[in-house]
């Protein structure tokens, strides 16, 4: 039974954060196109992300919508293609916290410039 | 002597089955990607110099192809992630064989103007 | 050996076993059952097979015929034959008892696993139950309630052999029209039923079912529907009652 909630839940959460990161990921393609053009310094993205909170909020959101929607799919393609393996939980789990703790710190540092 | 035959490529050989795979492959290489991206983004902790710096390392080409590669996964996993959320929360009007075509497009259409923007 | 045979290679054996080629002699209209029942009859009488009504209503015919599952009776020959070649296997994902002839007990029993079958509180003293036609409910399950058990949407999905305990196509849409059955009083354990990593949330929308289904049902639709109404009973709570 509890497998049953559970498995619900995560395809749930896994569906929610979807919704989010298509948005997210939209926006951010066209940022992306619009800030490429001529070449991108770091000067350049600084100049943008730094102290700009619409900025750190946008890419904190989608940085969670990721550490959700990530390690439940890769959860479920190690479940699949290594059925009597244990390592599917274990290792999307260090995914999510690569992504929690690196993006985080990514927005952290873009928002800051490193003049903390 | 040998094993029964299982499911092999012409049992899968057909549009929503291609469909999935390029969903689950561009998924996967996504999120064996993300992780380096944010530790590559991570580095402004440095400051303006030492991020440069840093950035300065994608210059060889096989980053900047990595990058096209990048947005073409993220094209293609966006739009059959769409149509995945149409089909199981919108009303029933078949696999979406429109969504694919979309998709398609779509990525195409990033890959050229990442070429366009990037140059 | 006149050129108008069809070189037919078939499966020979169980789990373990090899493919034994037979030379068929071709024949306008011929479907891939003709094929089989010659063999049998005129060339090797130990070929074991299954076929009942051989016209395309009971699915017992139901083998892998070049990698895809369909109907036997219902394929000719001229449509699939790859130059003058056939290969004609029992179908995937279940047990072979012999040859072409598979062991159906896990499918039918994973039907009755998702809560599959009937249950009223009505009794033949009571008046009719009174179902409307052109309701939402009624018509999704009308959408899906030809399904004769025939197991070529099972033989033919992925999820269904990378996951021994997932219940397949054919149970979770037998399941979702009887969610939509007003009459039928275990909802609930229905829901529970087809929850779980061996339910409706393991189907990864790969369409073969769907693709392969001889009657034109689209259980991928079924299992969607199944998945909504589980999450929501997991979430908030179902007409029935919460997960």
């Amino acid at each position: 039974m509890n497998s049953a909630i559970l498995q619900a839940k995560l395809w749930y959460a896994q569906r929610i954060s979807a919704m989010i990161l298509g948005i997210c990921v939209a926006v951010h393609l066209i940022i992306i196109f619009y800030a490429i053009r001529g070449g991108l310094t770091a000067q350049e993205i600084l100049g943008r992300t730094q102290g700009s909170l619409t900025f750190a909020l946008f890419y904190e959101i989608f940085v969670l919508a990721c550490f959700v929607h990530a390690p439940i799919g890769i959860a479920n393609i190690l479940q699949e293609t290594f059925p009597k393996g244990r390592l599917a939980v274990p290792l999307s789990l260090v995914l999510a916290i690569l992504i929690l703790l690196l993006g985080s710190t990514a927005v952290f540092g873009l928002f800051t410039g490193g003049a903390i | 002597m040998r094993s029964r035959p299982t499911l092999d490529l012409r049992a899968k050989s057909h549009l929503y089955y291609l469909a999935f795979a390029c969903h689950r492959i561009s998924g996967l290489l996504l999120a064996c990607f993300i992780p380096l991206h944010f530790l590559m983004l991570s580095q402004s902790l440095r400051g303006a110099t030492g991020f440069e710096r840093s950035l300065g390392l994608t210059d060889f080409w096989v980053f900047k192809f990595g990058e096209w590669a990048l947005v073409v996964l993220l094209a293609i996993h966006l739009g059959g992630g769409i149509r995945i959320l149409i089909i199981e929360f919108g009303s029933w009007r078949g696999l979406r064989k429109g969504w694919i075509e979309i998709s398609i497009l779509f990525a195409i259409l990033c890959g050229i103007l990442f070429l366009y923007f990037a140059n | 050996m006149s050129n108008t045979d069809l070189k037919v290679k078939v499966w020979r054996g169980s789990e373990q076993g090899e493919f034994v080629e037979y030379l068929v002699p071709r024949n306008p209209n011929q479907t891939v059952l003709d094929v089989v029942t010659y063999i049998q009859r005129k060339l090797d009488p130990t070929l074991s097979y299954r076929f009942a009504c051989r016209v395309g209503m009971c699915g017992s015919c139901a083998m892998t015929v070049n990698g895809v599952a369909r109907w036997t009776c219902r394929t000719h020959v001229s449509k699939i034959v790859e130059g003058d070649s056939l290969e004609i296997a029992p179908l995937n994902n279940l047990p072979v008892i012999k040859d072409l002839a598979t062991d159906m007990r896990e499918f039918f029993n994973k039907w009755k696993g998702a809560v599959g079958f009937f249950k009223g509180s009505q009794s033949r003293h009571d008046d009719f139950a009174k179902v409307e036609p052109q309701s939402e409910e009624r018509q999704l399950a009308n959408a899906g309630i030809e399904c004769i058990g025939c197991g070529v949407c099972y033989a033919s999905c992925e999820v269904v052999e990378a996951r021994p305990n997932y219940l397949g196509p054919a149970a979770l849409n037998r399941a979702w029209t009887l969610t939509n059955d007003v009459r039928d009083v275990q909802q609930l354990d229905r829901i529970r039923a087809v929850a779980g990593d061996a339910g409706c949330h393991a189907c990864h929308t790969q369409g073969s079912c769907t693709e392969r289904c001889p009657k034109g049902i689209e259980p991928t639709a079924s299992i969607a529907g199944l998945k909504r109404l589980v999450a929501k009973a997991a979430i908030r709570g179902s007409k029935w009652g919460k997960l």
